[in-house]
């Protein structure tokens, strides 16, 4: 256990370190922006001298040398201060991101969770009855899953489920002006979700079935099924439990095009979440909450890559950590 | 048989037995023709307006319908092809050179540039790309050459990082080596020796990474942050899509930009994926 604590802490400290350029990168890259927050927060209309915009720089410290601002910045980010948005009312940003966190983790949360279901359901069925017609017709959607661009999957799905069929909401999370019913934000949640994880069902799927088939032709399984074992209980028991090992990593290494998916889904639907606010923000050029937006989605992404290899040390114990 | 000749002719025999690569090559060249060639045969241009027929369905005179200025869906569908190959094959060509030289600096320029270069893409790498996107986006702005930015400088780590395994691996060989003791300086090696060792890997990469920017200029511009209209893109003209009107009534317009967009990408990565197999005749095996 002390080796694998080690391994642990060794993982905290590099991601602090990620977590911390990570932090850099951004400040950079929005400082690199053309036009600062100054020319985004003067109401064009209004005449104001050079001067007065020189003051105003002054006052939001924008004459100040690049790392200074840098450290400024995170000396209040830390304590949760990440400036204000330039649209609206200008909300501070921190409550603002966060308040689009729960959509967007709810989101990602249930079409990650489908992807798990049908992902490894699929494979299983396909690597049993191997090169059949269930087999080949997974292998048919699943290529098809992966080839699409979230953008159009969903834009067809939203055709045919609330378009045509009728069956789903067309988009938003709640019912505008109705009091917040649990069926009401499950109807809405269904149809972006399922459509959300079909990139990811394709790919667990495609992982399942190489596992599924390696391990099936193990000794082990042999010797499960010649001391009478019955099917099933190989599958599921001896056969799933190995496959399923590169599965987990898989599932963590993936989250960052879930997020990308996500993006678009929350678009297409009207989604209240992260990706939505973020694409708004780039519209109206609204860098404090683009900045807010990155960082705290990257250290998302962070974080769980983090538990993943953990989870991954623990599930394996034949994993060599340090 | 084959084994009498090098190792690039059996790559390119591998290619050519290779029935998937073969269709993505039966389906892209037409289409890069059909894109080519369409001034000379379409009747109209792709910001040519028919007041008389606005958000018609498919005709015989306009093939896949029109939009809801009238302007052809079908002109504008192939002016989009332009459009995103366009973007796709400079961003690529940008990616390359970038890539290559970020890969090449890590190998050759000692241990503080490789450090550097390498935290830099790990850094690069942290952030999902679709957000660093979104973040290129914000700052570089919307346009052809804009967007041709914002993909190529989302996509060079990934290269830079192949590139310099490649490099360290070839730099340690014998011939390399031995030039190195005749008095090579380091261009010389890097673009006599470490060039066409790393060809392969270059090649597919630029394949793959061309349906990967198709992709990313679509997703851009459907968001309305690539390719801003009267241009033609296959991503902008989906973006017509997010008004209900549009997505319900009038398909054609949404629908074929999608088709083209999906059959393209998919026509390239199969290519891409047969020269890859191709290239190392291990990577079929897992």
């Amino acid at each position: 256990m002390p080796r694998t604590l080690r391994y642990a802490l060794r993982r905290l400290l590099v991601g602090g370190a990620m977590l911390l350029g990570l932090s850099v990168l951004v400040f950079l890259l929005l400082r690199a922006a053309p036009g600062d927050p100054v020319d985004a927060y003067v109401n064009p209309s209004v005449a104001m001298s050079p001067a007065d915009l020189t003051a105003l720089r002054v006052r939001f410290g924008l004459d100040r040398p690049l790392p200074v601002q840098y450290l400024a910045w995170l000396a209040a980010a830390v304590t949760g201060d990440l400036g204000y948005s330039l649209q609206g009312t200008g909300d501070p940003v921190l409550p603002l991101v966060f308040s689009r966190l729960g959509p967007t983790v709810l989101l990602m949360g249930a079409g990650i969770a489908l992807a798990i279901i049908l992902g490894i359901a699929g494979g299983v069925a396909g690597a049993v009855r191997r090169n059949g017609a269930v087999d080949i017709g997974l292998s048919v959607i699943a290529f098809l899953g992966i080839s699409s661009p979230a953008f159009l999957t969903a834009l067809v799905g939203l055709y045919a489920f609330s378009v045509r069929l009728r069956i789903a909401p067309s988009g938003g999370m709640l019912t505008p002006g109705a009091p917040f019913a649990f069926g009401d934000l499950l109807a809405h949640l269904v149809l972006p979700a399922l459509l959300l994880s079909i990139g990811h069902t394709a790919l667990i799927m495609r992982y399942t079935r190489a596992s599924m088939l390696e391990v099936l032709s193990a000794d082990f399984v042999r010797t499960a099924r010649s001391k009478g074992v019955p099917e099933f209980v190989v599958v599921a028991r001896h056969a799933l439990r190995n496959a399923l090992l590169p599965v987990v990593t898989l599932i963590g290494s993936t989250i960052g095009i879930a997020i990308g998916g996500a993006v678009f889904i929350e678009s297409v639907f009207n989604w209240p979440g992260m990706g939505l606010l973020m694409v708004t923000a780039v519209r109206a050029r609204d860098y404090p909450v683009i900045m807010g937006a990155a960082l705290i989605i990257g250290a998302f992404v962070i974080v769980l890559n983090l538990l993943t290899d953990l989870a991954y040390a623990v599930v394996d114990p034949r994993i060599k950590v340090g | 048989m084959a084994s009498s000749h090098g190792p690039t002719r059996r790559a390119l025999g591998r290619f050519a037995r290779n029935g998937a690569a073969l269709a993505g090559i039966g389906v892209i060249v037409p289409m890069l023709l059909l894109v080519a060639t369409y001034p000379f045969w379409l009747q109209d241009g792709p910001n040519s307006v028919d007041l008389m027929a606005r958000n018609a369905a498919p005709t015989m005179r306009h093939w896949l319908g029109t939009d809801g200025v009238g302007r052809d869906v079908l002109a504008r569908l192939l002016q989009g092809g332009r459009t995103s190959l366009l973007v796709a094959t400079l961003s690529v060509s940008l990616s390359l050179v970038i890539g290559f030289l970020i890969g090449a600096v890590a190998t050759f320029g000692g241990r503080w540039a490789d450090t550097t270069s390498m935290r830099f893409v790990d850094l690069a790498m942290t952030l999902p790309p679709v957000i660093l996107l979104l973040v290129l986006a914000s700052i570089i702005g919307t346009g052809i050459g804009p967007t041709v930015w914002v993909i190529a400088l989302l996509s060079w780590p990934v290269l830079a990082r192949m590139v310099r395994a490649r490099l360290l691996e070839v730099r340690e060989q014998d011939f390399v080596v031995a030039a190195r003791g005749m008095g090579a300086g380091t261009l010389h090696l890097l673009f006599r020796h470490g060039l066409p060792n790393s060809i392969d890997i270059l090649v597919v990469y630029a394949t793959l990474q061309i349906a990967n920017a198709i992709l990313l200029e679509a997703g851009l511009s459907f968001l309305g942050l690539g390719i801003p209209p009267p241009a033609a893109s296959w991503g902008n003209m989906m973006n017509a899509a997010q008004s209900t009107v549009v997505l319900e009534h009038y398909v054609w317009q949404w629908m074929s930009p999608g088709a083209a967009l999906v059959l393209a990408v998919l026509a390239i990565n199969f290519i891409g994926d047969g020269l890859r197999d191709a290239f190392d005749p291990r990577s079929g095996l897992s």
